[in-house]
């Protein structure tokens, strides 16, 4: 029985690579996004306007503090309730997006605030503006300490993007839900779902951890 | 957007909500008792002597950390019945939390206690003190300061996990809200009232956080 449903799912293996090429749909549009507002997120959040720093506070912590899948019900479910009607796959694109930008305002606001005082004084006392500080004194230091964190909470990303099965989009563990039920053998089944996600997770792991003890090494050097 | 906010329904559902509200409490408290457990082992077979130990810790570490929690929980709900263990919900629930969070703990606990320079535990040695009383007052309290922080967060995490056990149909907050929206067509009351409780953890937690932190670095600083 056993070497019948392993042919049975070497023959559905088409049907995980489609689930594959939606997971890394999801989750790439998610990162691209999600990087770039976390980046004006994070400047906002390590600013010296309070006001803003509140409202991006608020934000992330009304992020961090509620679960992942009640935040994809609430777009999916509420929002259409005020007239926003949104298909699986955009929703659970937001959904990842505003997760992950919450993650990446925190990784690099205290990237940007574990940059010396000093550096931002002294190119305060040569003249150079606001945009210019963070753009030539700021940022480029604090890509260092951003960095690792940041590919970190890439790989996060990728593991929580299983979470928007649940409303129907058909990823990687979707596509093992839908699997299961023709062919019961669930070890076999979510153990080629794991291995999936284990392809693009270990990799990203390790690119972390490389990049900690380069950057490490490199600042050190300084 | 709250206009129809209908707080009567929320009220008649409170029963639920506070029975749910003490699922979501008990589920995630006895998974972070046994993940501390797991985590404890896991960081002593990863630091052991013995290399089959080591490897064997390696590799339970590398492979949850690479997979999502939704994977892990699917892979023994539909895995352990075809290997014919029938486990109640609940507890398949508890074993993939408990085994999730283990392989986190593991890691934050070694950072813990590799941040430890190794001249203290010298010194140590060198003032006459015995193996316990190094441990008890040399390394434990270091390694407790450095490691009280991640460990919270990662008992922030655990809770928040503990919404996908809703998806095994255990009643728990989200599916709370999952059965007020079916029961009754109000997912904007079902799923904020869900967020609201989860929030109330958070706060709690980070607030414990912030204290625990405060104490324990401070005693050590001094």
């Amino acid at each position: 029985m056993w070497g019948f449903y392993f042919n049975e799912l070497i023959r559905s293996l088409p049907f995980f690579l489609k689930g594959l090429y939606m997971t890394v749909a999801v989750a790439g549009l998610s990162l691209v996004f999600g990087t770039i507002i976390g980046f004006f997120g994070g400047i906002m959040r390590a600013s010296r306007n309070k006001p803003a720093r509140m409202i991006v506070g608020a934000w992330v912590d009304l992020i961090r503090g509620t679960p992942f899948l009640v935040q994809i019900f609430v777009i999916f479910f509420i929002l259409p309730g005020i007239g926003i009607e949104l298909e699986a796959f955009p929703a659970a694109v937001i959904a990842l997006t505003n997760l992950t930008a919450s993650f990446i305002t925190e990784i690099v606001a205290s990237g940007i605030l574990a940059v010396p005082k000093g550096q931002r004084e002294a190119a305060t006392a040569s003249g150079l503006s606001n945009y210019l500080q963070l753009r030539f004194i700021v940022l480029p230091q604090a890509i260092r300490s951003i960095l690792p964190p940041l590919v970190g909470q890439y790989v996060l990303l990728v593991k929580d993007s299983s979470v928007v099965s649940a409303i129907g989009v058909v990823d990687i563990t979707r596509v093992g839900w839908l699997t299961v039920q023709r062919i019961p053998e669930g070890l076999m089944v979510f153990g080629l779902v794991g291995l999936l996600y284990f392809a693009i997770c270990y990799p990203l792991i390790n690119l972390s951890g490389f990049l900690e003890r380069r950057m490490t090494v490199a600042s050190t050097k300084l | 957007m709250l206009e129809g906010f209908n707080f009567r329904i929320i009220w008649e559902y409170m029963p639920l909500y506070m029975q749910c509200f003490a699922a979501t409490l008990w589920l995630s408290g006895l998974s972070l008792f046994g993940a501390v457990v797991v985590g404890i082992i896991a960081c002593a077979m990863r630091l052991s002597q013995s290399r089959i130990l080591r490897s064997i810790a390696g590799v339970y570490i590398e492979t949850i950390r690479s997979t999502p929690l939704l994977a892990q929980l699917y892979f023994f709900y539909f895995g352990l019945p075809s290997m014919g263990i029938m486990l109640p919900e609940w507890l398949t629930g508890v074993i993939a939390l408990t085994l999730n969070s283990g392989a986190y703990y593991a890691e934050i606990i070694r950072a813990g206690i590799q941040a430890i320079d190794f001249g203290q535990i010298e010194a140590g040695i060198a003032s006459g003190l015995s193996y316990i009383q190094r441990m008890r007052f040399i390394i434990l309290p270091q390694a407790l300061g450095n490691t009280i922080r991640p460990m919270l967060g990662q008992a922030i995490i655990l809770v928040k996990d503990s919404s996908l056990l809703s998806l095994i149909s255990i009643m728990e907050l989200t599916r709370a809200g999952q059965v007020l929206t079916s029961e009754r067509f109000t997912p904007a009351e079902g799923f904020l009232t869900t967020a609201a409780f989860y929030l109330i953890i958070y706060y709690m937690l980070k607030a414990f956080s912030g204290w625990s932190e405060k104490r324990l670095i401070f005693r050590e600083a001094h």
